[in-house]
């Protein structure tokens, strides 16, 4: 694992001045951490096969980002983050186990090309956005499905970044709510 | 979603709401004994001999392993609260040696002092009908009350942590049922204070299990 001196001592300091308060420190820190995590990551997907490896890295991120207050300042960020990506990774892993899973590979013939049929992802996709309304649907639309920046979202909607993120950030909680995913 | 959006959102996310904050365990702590006192002073309260009992040793001894692993499992809880590597727990756990070996010690004073034949007798008490359910009714409701530090931090070991809080309430509520109960062997104390506080780590670690996973 390739170690330069940011990732052992500056993680910690980014992860401070992020708690604090600076967005930038905290992109740079979540960035870091998804390098220094994928090896790890890696070693707990059966399958080692990209998709499955982004989905699991992902799931830690989120679970940093939910537990970040855990953290306690001028602690090793390392030990604490392994902790987390341990525990989501075992997590993910027993999931799999109970569900099983079928190596497509035989049926490929017999199932639908996903890039040319409408999928179920992109039907509930659909659906969760259709739920909002208002500002909350352009902006979620924007930014998620047709993966605008929140800069471009801003300027398109004649609003504020910050109007945006929060539109954003509301439509998103508001969608869990409707389909009870936390 | 590529990573990238992801992290777009969770700074936005960063930005737009307060941060969770950490609790601590020590005010649900405190509030756990006042709820105990609440009901245990209405319906058992002290025993009537209290003042006189103080002066005893198995007495104060009962109160000194029940206070030991309350505090142990405490400061136990305060720290499963935080993700930690598998090593540092089990570090962490090893103060639950404390008690334990404090409880042996007892069990073996008074098995040299206390001819084989009353082994029994103490071992059984005189009201074993009120102790298991007086300690599980008073360290039930605190199960969930104590968790709250845990459910609002990550911890790495939810049933092992839920277990913890289940040890926790037993021995807090075992705390205040020692004040009424008039059988002070710790023969009696291992049997059924240690069956009593047994299942509540076990009503705790089911807790643990399925609400305090993240």
């Amino acid at each position: 694992m390739p170690r330069s001196p940011l990732r052992k001592d500056g993680l910690g300091e980014l992860l401070a001045r992020a708690m604090g308060g600076d967005e930038a420190a905290y992109r740079r820190f979540l960035t870091e951490i998804s390098t220094v995590l994928k090896p790890f990551v890696m070693r707990w997907t059966r399958s080692g096969s990209p998709s499955d490896v982004e989905d699991l890295l992902q799931e830690v991120l989120i679970a940093v980002h939910q537990k970040r207050h855990t953290w306690r300042q001028g602690e090793p960020v390392m030990p604490w983050l392994y902790a987390i990506a341990k525990y989501k990774s075992i997590d993910a892993h027993r999931r799999r186990r109970h569900h099983g899973s079928v190596d497509i590979g035989d049926l490929a013939e017999t199932l639908d090309d996903p890039t040319t049929v409408p999928n179920a992802v992109a039907y509930d996709v659909a659906r969760a956005v259709g739920s909002l309304s208002g500002r909350q649907k352009d902006v979620v639309s924007a930014i998620s499905v047709e993966g605008h920046s929140i800069e471009e979202t801003a300027q398109r909607f004649g609003m504020t970044k910050g109007a945006v993120r929060v539109a954003f950030h509301r439509g998103l909680s508001s969608i869990a709510e409707t389909f009870g995913r936390k | 979603m590529k990573t990238d959006q992801l992290i777009d959102s969770l700074v936005a996310d960063h930005a737009a709401r307060p941060r969770p904050a950490l609790l601590s365990v020590w005010p649900l702590a405190a509030l756990a004994m006042l709820i105990d006192l609440a009901l245990f002073l209405p319906t058992l309260g002290p025993r009537p001999d209290l003042l006189s009992a103080i002066g005893t040793w198995r007495f104060d001894a009962k109160l000194l392993v029940t206070g030991l692993l309350a505090a142990v499992s405490i400061l136990l809880l305060q720290r499963l609260r935080r993700p930690q590597p598998a090593r540092a727990i089990s570090r962490s756990l090893k103060w639950l040696l404390l008690p334990a070996l404090l409880l042996a010690l007892l069990v073996g004073a008074e098995l040299l002092m206390v001819p084989a034949d009353l082994w029994r007798a103490r071992a059984m008490g005189t009201n074993v009908v009120v102790c298991l359910p007086a300690i599980t009714a008073m360290g039930l409701p605190l199960i969930p009350l104590l968790s709250e530090a845990l459910r609002r931090g990550a911890p790495s070991r939810p049933t092992l942590s839920g277990a913890v809080a289940g040890l926790a309430a037993g021995s807090i509520a075992a705390l205040f049922y020692a004040s009424h109960c008039t059988s002070d062997s710790p023969l009696f104390i291992a049997s059924w204070y240690g069956l009593a506080i047994g299942g509540l780590a076990l009503a705790g670690a089911l807790w643990g299990r399925f609400v305090l996973r993240w």
